[in-house]
């Protein structure tokens, strides 16, 4: 074929958001020469969606705080289920991560003292969130960014060359990993968004940072990257995923109107006052408080109006329940025929409290509906539903390296698995990826350092990846009528998000099985027109086969796991079952299987047991507390669980 | 509420193109780029636009609509009466690779140009000590989206490709005053805003702040405050007689 | 003009047809600013040269004509508050001291400047509007390099709006009255406030008292007044087309008291 165009380089870290950034960084400050590959212009990425904080145990508010108070809240967030070595590193590095961020330029909000402000979040005992305003997350990657571009500086002056050690491939897609013989990370094969040529990377580690999935679900806070790519390419290269059955659903999107429906309304506007109406009016969430939670949640409506302004002899409003518990109430309204017009209910903060109280203290949420849909929430309810906001599942990767079990794959932030266990806690995602990407970074430079040499793809791999990416030109078999990349993806989101959405059912997933069964045979016939020049129908076309391979995963991963837990219901078994909390769902594929679908390889999905939890660490919680997550066999390795 | 909308959208490469018109339905509540999407998925499926959040706020989407430069997705139906013909074209200033996608590199190497924050060598990290009265000025800047709307309708280079070389535009005139402002840089960007970035060619005519879409006052917060710190070290009799006076070093 | 392709045009980027398609009217704004600012030049220029009815009532002075230094500024007794020096000769306005200062100071004003750089220089005129010009290199020439000197007019601005305080003032103090307020009063009351809000609310004032602080957090006085100063400076613009108004408005009210075309009304005295 044609002359390819080629690279070299140490490090390939794909995903230019928080966790690819702050991995390249690492990489090139250990000396190696290191590429970083995003699909969106660089400074675009997700991250900049992260809008409450980066939660850290720095102690600036509240300094009883600890990694140990970290700990335990992300465990207890992930109902017990979390990578808890994971947990462990997370919390106790995130802090030395932000201030860290402070000296390459970040400006967060600041204490009265002039030390970084920490917010409450749902789930975290203290005050533990920095953030600056409700844009943390730009300001996160936005600071990442420029340090990538100081140390382009720095090889500036060095080199005459800003390009020398560290370089960005913005709107550059990669569609395969290449192994060696050995399966062994080689490179990586990919293609220009703006001009459709075919790009090779020879490195011998890669770290994937590629993020969510969102995007194969109708309503969601993604964008359109969340293809889970890297969940996809860590597949083909022979690793394995984790956990891919717990989607986080945020109880309150918009849904109306359709420009922006999933965008998410934040948990500040309860907090604050707002609450859920039905279609009758009715402040529904008093007749959804479980039985595990009676006591703690008002009962009338007067006692949970009184608990705004007195918290210490109020229970607090229903309003405020976990989310998995008020996503699953809405969805409930919405059925029994009580929801608003475009299939929500209603969060009705302007009959609350005055509207400059409204605009002082929501200021963004004013703005966002006032700018975007053009609703005054002063005037009128807000209608929200559920959205797809982020996906615990991932990568299956060791903890203190961030390697996959390919050698010289790497992952981190969203799409590495484990950390989150079944259920994400607010503000644990920026510090996720800090944490994690700089030890991606430091892996995969420990890892290219020990290397003896350079692997070298399987011949014939870059061919037939080149051949797998042109597919989509091709004029469809024989007969077969060509099918639509939108619609084809149009129909996934609506299998995905009607089947296999926030609250499921055995037979409803087998139905969702069966129709991306039926979409993996119709994307072979997938065509697309025009060029290969800035071709979205192209991309989507290509994206497509990440996205049904994930979608897999997800509907097989689900469908085995027969209880409720965090970011997994089910209807059939809604208790949370200890049998299931010591097994891990473990999704793989095979690649080489002779008479496997090349474009879509199926997914496999296999109940592995998980690392019981270190003694020291088990020795953080009580008893009582374990209890309800673990069997009695698995306490006995507590101080206080000899006996059992 | 649906109806039929008029659009036109300019369709081409660099080396030529014309605007193409398209009926296309339009329902209540959406925005340009929801109409964009459904062009791309009933009409013109190679139809090139950049976007990503969809909900302003990482500022990819940027073109020009009627004429004035704004982000697709933030830009509601419901400004443009029915009949009303919606035109969209990319950027402008900056070269167009194809349809509504441009090749904004020009910013990139104006972002590298800009000498890095610097903060004092005998400060680890975790001892930063900063008041929020003294962090809040770059704060603002540091909203910024980079959507580059604001270097899209800057005369200075829209109409003028030549000064391209020697003009950073608003957006990173900007960066210096954040870093400018900054309590902990300690580097001196003053004489390198003038003489490197271009801030004098600047004539504080506002087109920057008119369409910067997180409603940052980038002339009168950042441009104009750099303008005068300008003046103190160059056009100021008074500290120049104080400086040769005392010998300073400038 | 020149016919190779430029600004828009420019090689490589899209080749639209249109120069600008803006829809809206674009051209109104700059056109009304035009139309402001050439009827507040006539007046003016009219006015300062007119060497009559600048005193009333044998108390009020317009702005137009304060401070009052010229020798004739005798023809109107108790209108010179600082002595008469400068020559009596009709090119020279009576207040040549303050004249050139305050149409320096409103001419480098960052706002000002906005509004002819785009009314008079169409440099743009609207945004996203190509403007007419083959090269262009802003204020870093001469002569507009010279709008770098903004602030020292704005020192003497306020030397001048202290003048204009003072003839506010002494405007109570009838010469056989004594203490009494007429409507006149009021007008320069007025008048000289929205010239304070004006002058204070200037962007190099904003900078001198506090805006070239790094650090606020040590200079908590200055940056009170940076944070006032500031919240003023948003409305600068405003105070720029109010006070053209008032000016105008005080001076008429003077000269149509002066020539006897209306009575000052008296309030208190």
């Amino acid at each position: 074929m044609t002359e390819t165009e080629r690279h070299e380089y140490d490090v390939l870290v794909v995903g230019a958001g928080g966790a690819g950034l702050r991995a390249a960084i690492e990489a090139r400050e250990r000396g190696l020469r290191t590429a970083i590959i995003c699909k969106s212009l660089f400074g675009k990425a997700h991250t900049v969606m992260a809008e409450g904080g980066c939660a850290a145990a720095m102690g600036n508010v509240a300094e009883k705080d600890s990694w140990q108070v970290h700990f335990r809240d992300t465990m207890r967030g992930g109902k017990f289920l979390n990578s808890w070595r994971m947990a462990e590193l997370h919390a106790k590095e995130a802090p030395d991560r932000v201030w860290e961020l402070e000296a390459w330029g970040a400006l967060f909000d600041r204490t009265p003292d002039g030390r970084i402000s920490q917010r409450n979040f749902g789930g975290h005992t203290y005050p533990r969130l920095a953030h600056v305003g409700d844009r943390t997350g730009l300001e996160l990657l936005r600071t990442l960014q420029q340090r990538v571009v100081a140390l382009q500086q720095a090889d500036y002056f060095q080199t005459g060359d800003y390009e020398a050690r560290l370089r960005v491939f913005a709107e550059c897609t990669v569609t395969e990993l290449l192994t060696d013989d050995d399966g062994a990370i080689a490179g990586a094969f990919g293609y220009w968004r703006e001009s459709g040529r075919f790009v090779v990377f020879s490195a011998p580690a890669v770290v994937l940072a590629t993020g969510g999935i969102g995007k194969s679900f109708k309503v969601t806070s993604n964008s359109w990257e969340y293809t889970g790519d890297g969940h996809a390419l860590a597949l083909r290269a022979g690793a394995s995923l984790v956990d891919m059955e717990f989607v986080q659903f945020h109880p309150t999107g918009m849904v109306w109107p359709p420009s922006v429906k999933g965008i998410l309304v934040t948990e500040g506007v309860r907090g604050d006052g707002g609450v859920l109406r039905n279609s009758d009016g009715d402040r529904f969430m008093f007749g959804y408080v479980p039985d595990v939670f009676k006591g703690q949640y008002a009962q009338t409506e007067d006692e949970a109006d009184r608990w705004y302004d007195d918290q210490d002899n109020n229970r607090r409003t229903p309003d405020l329940l976990p989310r998995d518990e008020v996503a699953r109430a809405i969805n409930t309204e919405v059925k029994e025929g009580r929801g608003s017009p475009h299939g929500g209910v209603f969060l009705d903060i302007a009959s609350r409290m005055p509207a400059e109280e409204i605009r002082r203290r929501l200021p963004s949420m004013y703005h966002q509906f006032k700018e975007l849909a053009d609703v005054d929430i002063t005037a009128e309810p807000m209608e929200v539903g559920p959205t797809c906001h982020y996906v615990m599942g991932g990568i299956d990767v060791d903890p203190d390296t961030g390697q996959s079990g390919v050698p010289g794959l790497f992952a981190a932030g969203e799409c590495a698995g484990g950390m989150h266990g079944s259920n994400r806690l607010g503000g644990n995602s920026l510090s996720d990826l800090l944490v994690f990407g700089r030890r991606a970074g430091l892996g995969a430079a420990d890892y290219v350092a020990g290397l003896g040499r350079r692997p070298a793809w399987r011949s014939g791999d870059v061919d037939a990846a080149a051949r797998m990416a042109l597919a989509p030109f091709d004029a469809p078999s024989a007969g077969a009528p060509g099918e639509n990349p939108y619609t084809l993806h149009a129909e996934l989101q609506g299998v995905m998000n009607d089947l296999v959405g926030i609250i499921r059912t055995e037979a409803e997933m087998s139905v969702a099985l069966e129709r991306l069964g039926e979409l993996r045979g119709r994307l072979r016939d997938v065509v697309v027109e025009g060029h290969r020049q800035y071709n979205p129908g192209w991309h989507l076309a290509l994206d497509l086969r990440n996205m049904l391979m994930v979608s897999e995963a997800v509907a097989s991963s689900a469908l085995m796991r027969t209880e409720s837990r965090g970011g997994h219901t089910r209807d059939d078994h809604p208790m949370l079952d200890p049998e299931w909390r010591h097994r891990v769902l473990v999704t793989r594929c095979d690649r080489d299987d002779p008479g496997g679908d090349p474009v879509v390889p199926r997914v496999t999905v296999e109940p592995e047991e998980r690392v019981p939890m270190r003694e020291d660490l088990l020795a953080l919680f009580d008893l009582v507390e374990l209890e309800k997550y673990y069997t009695a066999a698995e306490l006995t390795a507590h101080p206080e669980g000899g006996a059992a | 509420m649906s109806y039929t909308g008029r659009f036109r959208v300019w369709r081409g490469h660099a080396g030529g193109g014309a605007l193409a018109d398209f009926e296309v339905e339009v329902n209540e509540g959406e925005v340009v780029l929801d109409v964009i999407h459904r062009l791309q998925a009933t009409q013109a499926p190679d139809l090139a636009v950049r976007w990503n959040c969809k909900a302003g706020k990482c500022g990819s989407c940027s073109a020009e609509i009627n004429g004035q430069p704004r982000l697709l997705c933030m830009t509601r139906m419901s400004v443009f009466t029915p009949d009303e013909v919606v035109t969209v074209t990319p950027m402008r200033t900056f070269p167009v690779i194809r349809d509504l996608v441009t090749d904004v590199s020009y910013n990139y190497a104006k972002a590298r140009e800009i000498p890095s924050f610097t903060p004092p060598i005998d400060l680890a990290p975790g001892e930063f000590r900063m008041s929020q009265a003294d962090v809040q000025r770059s704060q603002e800047f540091r909203k910024c989206i980079e959507c580059f709307l604001c270097q899209d309708t800057c005369h200075v280079v829209r109409d003028h490709e030549e000064n391209k070389a020697v003009f950073a535009g608003p957006r990173f005139l900007m960066r210096v005053a954040e870093l400018e402002m900054h309590p902990l840089d300690v580097s001196d960007r003053v004489a390198g805003v003038q003489d490197q970035h271009g801030l004098g060619r600047c004539n504080i005519t506002k087109c920057c702040t008119e369409v910067c879409p997180e409603g940052i006052k980038i002339t009168d917060n950042a441009l104009i405050p750099m303008k005068e710190r300008v003046a103190d070290q160059r056009y100021d009799p008074l500290v120049w007689l104080g400086r040769t006076i005392s010998r300073r070093p400038r | 003009m020149t016919t190779t392709a430029r600004g828009v045009d420019a090689r490589g980027r899209a080749q639209v047809g249109a120069r600008n398609l803006r829809t809206d009217r674009w051209w109104l704004p700059p056109a009304a600013t035009t139309v402001g600012l050439l009827i507040f030049l006539v007046y003016g220029g009219a006015r300062a040269f007119q060497q009559q009815y600048f005193f009333a009532d044998e108390r009020y002075l317009t702005p137009f004509y304060s401070p009052c230094v010229s020798l004739g500024c005798a023809s109107e007794p108790g209108s010179a508050h600082f002595g008469m020096f400068l020559p009596d000769h009709p090119l020279i306005p009576y207040a040549a001291l303050s004249l050139p200062f305050l149409l320096g100071f409103r001419l480098t004003c960052y706002y000002y400047r906005k509004a002819y750089y785009r009314s008079f220089w169409l440099a743009p005129a609207a945004c996203a509007v190509p403007e007419p010009h083959a090269a262009y290199t802003g204020e870093t020439r001469f002569p507009l390099i010279l709008q770098n000197s903004h602030r020292y007019f704005f020192y003497v601005a306020v030397i001048v709006s202290l003048v204009n305080t003072y003839d506010a003032i002494v405007a109570f103090r009838h010469p056989t009255d004594g203490f009494v307020v007429g409507v006149g009063n009021l007008v320069l009351l007025v008048n000289v406030a929205l010239l304070w809000c004006y002058t204070v609310s200037c962007h190099s004032c904003r900078h001198v008292m506090g805006g070239r602080l790094t650090h606020f957090s040590k200079h908590p006085v200055r940056y009170w007044l940076w944070t006032k100063i500031s919240a003023l400076n948003t409305r600068h613009m405003l105070f720029a087309w109010i006070t053209l108004g008032t000016l105008i408005l005080t001076d008429l009210y003077v000269m149509l008291v002066a020539r006897g075309t209306i009575t000052d009304l008296r309030l208190i005295g």
